[in-house]
């Protein structure tokens, strides 16, 4: 187990010092791919916090969105100046309680953080496999979840859970693997990307593609195409907050004068500019350009209808009991879509919940107010293994 | 509301509603109906609310909840997808009465509704002797801070139902904590009054 006891700085509700882990899968038979090309072996970074019980049946898998990864919770060094990206949620009497939950979180496939990806080595090469690594989809990144999942020796988790790109990741697990969970909380996503959304993510690509340093995804990793990257990661921020947000953080302040600098050149002259400059600047530091290419192009073929004749159709393929949740002030994933959602899930009869949560943090709101998010999961995990247990109580009767 | 009435109206409900049917709760509360439906009958249900407070408190026992402003219809909830709509005490505060009704019957195929009776005497006297606006055991509240937007009359809720062509399978006034069936001057007896609708073949 990844948690040792806790450190003097961390909190007690904290996980505490974890340890990244890491795995190879798909060693003996490679990954079919919805592209039809195949990939194998694949590497998984992944970390764990709490316990899986005896049963095996506490486990919660958490879907990072498209930019996180595997760190979700607790923290890797006693010094680590920030804990993992989902901390507040998971933990000793959290929302996703780790005294009773066995947490898994899992970098995706295509990402750049530790699992296989277009800046990993290609075994047949010997060299970075960049653009010849194989179109993704969020499907391939759910194969590949679930075979970890497998590979953990559980057969079926309590529930599957994320945002954004994240809920995607469990829309998909739900449909394809109905089996392997009992609950699936989807938040700030959607069956699919709107067009605006797909629009946005087109203007990020551009920016990378347009960059000098791209050389066709063949950059030196000394030199990576981070003026692109950097500016794609500035316009897809936008997308994650609010225009309230926005007005409230920074306003029309200047960033460090009262008085206009009447220079044409300087990009940080106001608060707003200063702090989406600082974000690109941030994100090359720790982001592969082509993984941005290929997880952003997943993002928009994501499509759950496209399983089925419908949405409705597709959504009868599942077994869990839903909880869906949306953000009043989001956007790019507007509530209107997650109650197209809902009402697939209700046609295809169905358990499932829906909140519209209020906060004015935009799309990020599910990353930033952890305290309504928590108030809803934790009855709501707590209801799906009550009801897990009847389920077993009663195979077990019936088998006697 | 007093406990008594909430389970009276309850069971008045409970009633009409076959086991193992699908049941959507409009207004649901807390859930402390569809809990019954589920546990009691096997029903196949689903809470509808707007506070979230309440839908905590569905989810909380283990049932689905959907956030809905009855005010804008039922537009998420697919056609036929239900047996029996509830609307309990909650049709006098909705803005727009006769679409939710036809919106009930179009998402299920018996729609129970229990409304306040503004034809009970006490609050014709009431009007008559205060001359100020009426606040009973069944409307307590006062005008300016009333959840409620209608008040109608079991005359008035019958002429509705004839207008928007809804045919009322029963009609029970509800008169001294009591449903019943028939009943002399029902609509100067009754404080409210539950009605099981179906849409006009």
């Amino acid at each position: 187990m990844s948690v040792s006891s806790a450190q003097s700085a961390i909190p007690e509700d904290s996980v505490g010092l974890v340890q990244p882990q890491s795995t190879v899968l798909f060693q003996d038979s490679p990954l079919v791919l919805a592209s039809g090309q195949t990939l194998g072996p694949i590497t998984v970074a992944y970390e764990t916090y709490g316990r899986l019980n005896e049963a095996r049946d506490n486990g919660v898998f958490v879907c990072h969105a498209l930019t996180g990864d595997a760190h979700a919770a607790g923290r890797h060094h006693a010094d680590d100046p920030k804990p993992g990206w989902w901390d507040p949620l998971i933990g000793p009497g959290r929302g996703i309680d780790t005294n009773e939950y066995f947490v898994i979180c899992a970098n995706v496939l295509g990402g750049c953080q530790g699992t296989t990806g277009p800046g990993s080595i290609n075994p047949q090469t010997g060299r970075r496999y960049n653009l010849s690594f194989p179109s993704l989809t969020v499907g391939d990144m759910v194969s590949v979840h679930s075979e970890l999942v497998r590979s953990l020796g559980i057969e079926r988790l309590c529930g599957v859970i994320g945002g954004s790109l994240g809920g995607m990741q469990v829309l998909d697990w739900a449909v394809r693997f109905p089996d392997q969970t009992a609950a699936a909380i989807v938040i700030a996503s959607g069956h699919h990307l709107s067009a605006q959304g797909i629009a946005f993510n087109a203007v990020g690509r551009r920016a990378i593609y347009a960059d000098p340093a791209f050389q066709g995804g063949s950059w030196d990793p000394e030199s990576p195409p981070r003026f692109g990257l950097a500016l794609a990661r500035m316009i897809a921020h936008i997308t994650y907050l609010s225009e309230d947000s926005i007005a409230l953080k920074f306003g029309r302040r200047l960033q460090d004068s009262d008085q206009f600098a009447f220079d044409i050149l300087k990009e940080t002259e106001f608060r707003i500019e200063s702090y989406l400059h600082h974000q690109g600047k941030r994100f090359v530091q720790r982001f592969d350009a082509n993984s941005y290419l290929y997880l952003t192009r997943a993002m928009d073929y994501f499509d759950l209808a496209r399983y089925s004749g419908s949405l409705a159709e597709s959504c009868a393929r599942a077994s869990a009991r839903f909880l869906v949740l949306s953000y009043d002030t989001d956007w790019l994933f507007p509530t209107s879509q997650s109650r197209e959602l809902t009402s697939a899930l209700l046609q295809a009869g169905k358990h499932v919940s829906f909140l519209e949560l209020d906060c004015s943090f935009g799309h990020d709101s599910f990353l930033i107010d952890i305290d309504p998010l928590a108030e809803v999961i934790r009855p709501f995990l707590k209801q799906t293994r009550a009801s897990e247990q009847r389920r077993a109580a009663r195979t077990r009767t019936d088998s006697q | 509301m007093p406990d008594v009435s909430v389970r009276l109206t309850d069971e008045l409900i409970m009633k009409h509603i076959d086991a193992s049917s699908r049941v959507i709760d409009l207004g649901c509360g807390d859930g402390r109906l569809i809990e019954r439906l589920r546990r009691e009958m096997d029903c196949q249900v689903l809470g509808v609310d707007l506070e979230r407070s309440n839908l905590l408190a569905v989810i909380e026992r283990g049932l689905p909840a959907v956030a809905a402003d009855l005010d804008e219809g039922l537009k998420d909830i697919p056609s036929g997808s239900y047996d029996f709509a509830v609307l309990s005490q909650t049709l006098q505060q909705v803005r727009h009465p006769q679409q939710l009704l036809l919106e009930m019957l179009r998402v299920a195929r018996r729609a129970l509704v229990v409304v306040p009776n503004f034809g009970y005497w006490r609050i014709r006297l009431e009007v008559l002797w205060s001359g100020r606006t009426p606040v009973t055991g069944t409307l307590p509240y006062e005008w300016h801070n009333t959840p409620n937007l209608h008040f109608m009359s079991m005359y008035d809720f019958r002429e509705l139902m004839e207008s928007i062509g809804l045919t009322i399978v029963r009609e029970s006034p509800i008169i001294h904590g009591r449903a019943v069936d028939r009943a002399w001057a029902a609509n100067l007896r009754a404080d409210s009054a539950f009605y099981l609708l179906e849409k006009r073949d």
